[in-house]
């Protein structure tokens, strides 16, 4: 048995759940478990306590309301892969989930485990700051929430409190017609961890002009980055305007060096994905029927 | 910890320590030696099993959380002793295998492929197969595998391959 010792409980209710995790520094929360049993077989953690929230009825489920969707923090990554609302309605979350990982590892995989893992090359948590979607608490006392940009504080690290557990994630439901979406990464392999990630969506009128628009940078730094290219808005998404509004808002762009890649060459692939994932988006948007029903 | 495990159609149930992975516990404690221990940390996917149809990563969840679930593992999907399975045939027959250390894991995931998708493109059963690392082959015959599989299935009178263990899960 590769992993150390560990006890395993599996709570009852989340508020038990959220009381458990609270009491003990050294317990941890489990769900799908694709990155914390890695990390217990290298023992590179070694929490004395596994908190199995996986069968939780309160983290399950996807629910659409009031112009918003709120995707259950238990909810697989294959499972909303294949889902109509969210394919409807958080299509940017529909476009990037075949990136991650690999078929048996979304079987398991929950979207709020790779939320509260917080890797800054991972897709999930990109979506959630490209779209600027809430992230819901459970505490011992009850609920919080606050947006994505500020649950992310870097590399594997969030702002959440020991004795806090990811309860879902709230998606801003876009009310235009003709959404489109655009994803593209660079990789050492397919499904391996990104150098850099670009995610668009765009809502354009019936003349094809945008409406609004979403752009963001996953594997650059040490968290998802959301770039600001309202400029864009109200004009057709030429490539000669996307590409003058990338390159202003990847002005002084805040790139991490590693052994994989260099900040420069981030920086060079951050500009070239972005254009790219505007131009897909801008594209598949277009392609949607002026009258068609979303 | 006593887990409850349903596996390849029967009632199992074994004394197993929280962190024996479901590998460990199909190996040592069910003799199911057919599920293989590779990298054991969730990169190689010979550890391959079917959890309530899906493949999963037996490395990566532990015996006490797959309680109650239905696994299927590759002694799970011959029709009977000493049979083999029309995907098992397809590998065999396309030279789809040769030290064997990855077979399982493929099968499985082609058998879960091919119940859900009779016609699969290319595309599919290599995104199908995508977490599965293979030494020897080159992955191209265990692609033919899985393509003459499909045809055999399409011009069998049954519409999937029958695994008693998932139908009956269903």
């Amino acid at each position: 048995m590769k992993p150390a010792p560990f006890d395993y409980v599996r709570p009852a209710s989340l508020h038990e759940a959220c009381e458990l995790l609270a009491a003990d520094d050294d317990a941890r929360l489990i769900a799908g478990g694709q990155t914390l049993v890695p990390m217990l077989a290298m023992r590179l953690a070694r929490p004395a306590k596994l908190i199995d929230i996986l069968r939780l009825p309160e983290l399950a489920g996807i629910s659409e309301e009031n112009g918003t969707v709120a995707v259950g923090a238990t909810t697989r990554q294959a499972q909303a892969e294949r889902d109509p609302v969210i394919r409807a309605s958080v299509p940017m979350l529909a476009r990037v989930l075949p990136w991650v990982g690999h078929p048996p590892t979304r079987n398991r995989g929950t979207i709020g485990g790779s939320i509260a893992n917080a890797d800054p090359a991972a897709e999930i948590p990109l979506v959630a700051v490209t779209l600027g979607a809430e992230i819901m608490l459970a505490t011992t006392d009850g609920t919080r929430s606050m947006p994505a940009d500020d649950f992310f504080v870097g590399a594997m690290v969030t702002s959440i409190n020991q004795g806090e557990c990811v309860r879902a994630i709230k998606f801003q439901v876009w009310p235009h017609p003709r959404v489109g979406t655009g994803f593209f990464e660079i990789s050492a392999r397919r499904s391996d961890f990104a150098f850099v990630a670009a995610a668009a969506q765009v809502a354009l009128d019936e003349e094809g002009h945008c409406l609004d628009i979403a752009l963001g940078l996953g594997g650059v730094a040490d968290r998802p980055l959301r770039l600001d290219v309202s400029s864009l808005v109200g004009t057709a998404l030429d490539t000669a305007s996307a590409t003058d509004a990338v390159h202003a808002a990847c002005v002084g762009l805040d790139a991490m060096s590693d052994l994989h890649a260099s900040a420069a060459y981030r920086r060079r692939v951050a500009v070239t994905l972005c254009i790219r994932a505007l131009e897909q988006a801008r594209d598949s948007a277009a392609a949607i029927p002026e009258k068609a029903a979303r | 910890m006593k887990v409850e495990l349903r596996i390849n159609g029967q009632n199992r149930a074994a004394e197993v320590e929280p962190r024996k992975t479901l590998l460990d516990a199909l190996r040592d404690n069910f003799l199911l030696n057919g599920t293989h221990a590779g990298c054991e940390h969730g990169v190689c996917g010979a550890c391959t099993v079917l959890l309530d149809g899906d493949p999963v990563r037996s490395c990566l969840m532990f015996a006490v959380q797959a309680d109650g679930y239905e696994v299927t593992t590759i002694e799970g999907v011959a029709p009977a002793p000493g049979e083999l399975s029309v995907i098992q045939d397809a590998f065999c027959e396309t030279h789809g295998l040769q030290c064997g250390y990855c077979t399982p894991g493929m099968i499985l995931a082609a058998h879960a492929l091919l119940q859900r998708n009779v016609a699969p493109t290319r595309e599919e059963i290599v995104e199908a197969i995508s977490g599965n690392i293979c030494r020897c082959t080159g992955y191209g015959q265990i692609i033919e595998a899985v393509q003459f599989a499909a045809q055999r299935l399409q011009k069998a009178n049954t519409p999937r391959p029958t695994d008693v263990s998932v139908v009956e899960a269903k």
